[in-house]
């Protein structure tokens, strides 16, 4: 797989497409690929990730450039601009419970139609949803979750696009990377094909669609 | 002592070697200040880490070592990482013994509230739902009035976080614990009275006959 310059992997991206970026609290999330989201003034974005990080660090940069129609996320305590937007309505939150929202995430990547799970029952997070006896006990039905593009972080990528991450930015990328019609991954490093053990390689290089350069 | 040490050292008498802990933000943090020694356990930071340590010395930071909340932690001898599914099935699927959790409110009957207040502080749930609903024990770490109101409530007026009721909340005034429906005094802290305590809680308190002083 030829890497990508960034401008031209990002140009890849069309106003108003839904993203699921990786990361938590900005450990594990693209930055080279936010900031060209940035430069390129992609707009009417819908974000799919953890968290919105803080303002000026990771996903915060999206929403202090307002590029976002929507974020989907579980958490944005963290983001005071997030909130600010939300409560004057410039800015469409939905907060999902973080455990809902991975496995909506996995559903959406392992061609499940949802998840049927306990977290949420009673709470305002039930409001519209279904709810499901199995033998004997409640759940509520969430479903599935697909995004046009995954921005995907590794730290290690072959040239195949096999990758592999580290300690805690590990969090979103392997499970988004299955959820996205297109994957666009970006690395700490990439190194020749070989380099990566099979063991190691933590998302398989077929799922991978481009590879992002490094310069 | 401040009352957030009170309540961090008393909930730290619950945690017993081998169990793995999923601490909150907050008061929950100082819990593991208190770790009896020699006792080995598990702490879980649900961005992907179990076996997380105490924070770096200076200049031993790793941008890709975090916790919850994104501050640099170490990793002790036998951690191990992984993804946010994996992290989340370990909360969700029976696997984590113990989480303990800051608290706005508490009810009677045990249902805690500690995700939003509606049109002033909207943080996000992030995984508070999920752990209330999965951990094997939950203990709310608050204190035990805030601005002079109580927050052992008979009905919380804010949004619940989950119906299933939590085991415990230690304050710096007290232990409760909750069982079919009824809270139930099982400590008073230090100096402290039972009719103080009856006084700073809204809730109706069950007071046995052996309620105890809380150990230290």
């Amino acid at each position: 797989m030829q890497p990508l310059p960034l401008d031209k992997s990002v140009a890849l991206i069309p106003d108003g497409a839904s993203l699921m970026i990786g990361g938590f609290m900005a450990v594990g999330t693209p930055l080279r690929v936010i900031d060209e989201l940035v430069r390129q003034k992609k707009s009417n974005l819908i974000v799919i990730a953890n968290d919105t990080a803080m303002p000026g660090r990771g996903i915060g940069k999206l929403v202090d450039a307002k590029l976002l129609r929507k974020a989907i996320v579980s958490h944005i305590g963290l983001n005071p601009e997030t909130q600010r937007q939300m409560l004057a309505g410039e800015l469409e939150v939905e907060l999902v419970p973080q455990g809902t929202l991975i496995e909506r995430i996995r559903a959406g990547g392992f061609g499940l139609g949802g998840v049927l799970t306990q977290t949420g029952i009673g709470t305002s997070v039930e409001e519209g949803k279904q709810r499901i006896e199995v033998a004997g006990r409640q759940y509520l039905l969430e479903v599935a979750l697909r995004a046009d593009f995954a921005l995907v972080q590794a730290f290690l990528a072959d040239y195949m696009g096999n990758l592999s991450y580290a300690l805690t930015a590990r969090n979103f990328n392997p499970v988004i990377a299955m959820a996205a019609d297109t994957v666009i991954a970006s690395a700490d490093h990439i190194v020749p094909v070989g380099v990566l053990a099979p063991d190691h390689v933590m998302t398989p290089a077929p799922v991978v669609d481009y590879l992002v350069a490094h310069s | 002592m401040e009352p957030q040490a009170i309540i961090a050292r008393r909930i730290a008498r619950e945690l017993a070697p081998g169990m793995l802990v999923n601490l909150g933000i907050g008061i929950p943090t100082l819990v593991a200040n208190y770790l009896p020694p020699g006792i080995n356990l598990f702490f879980q930071s649900e961005n992907g880490l179990v076996g997380t340590g105490a924070p770096p010395e200076e200049g031993m930071a790793h941008p890709m070592l975090t916790d919850a909340a994104g501050h640099p932690v170490t990793a002790l001898p036998g951690a191990s990482t992984f993804d946010s599914a994996m992290s989340f099935g370990l909360i969700r699927g029976g696997h984590l013994d113990l989480t303990v959790l800051g608290g706005l409110q508490v009810d009677q009957s045990g249902r805690l509230a500690n995700w939003m207040i509606p049109k002033k502080m909207v943080p996000g749930m992030g995984g508070a739902m999920d752990l209330v609903c999965g951990a094997k024990r939950v203990i709310v770490a608050m204190q035990h009035t805030a601005k002079g109101r109580p927050k052992i409530v008979k009905q919380c007026s804010l949004p619940v976080t989950a119906v299933r009721p939590v085991d415990l909340v230690v304050t710096e005034m007290a232990v409760v614990a909750f069982s079919d429906g009824r809270a139930i005094l099982r400590e008073t802290a230090p100096g402290v009275s039972v009719a103080e305590i009856v006084a700073a809680t809204e809730a109706e308190l069950v007071v046995p006959n052996d309620v105890r002083e809380m150990p230290h």
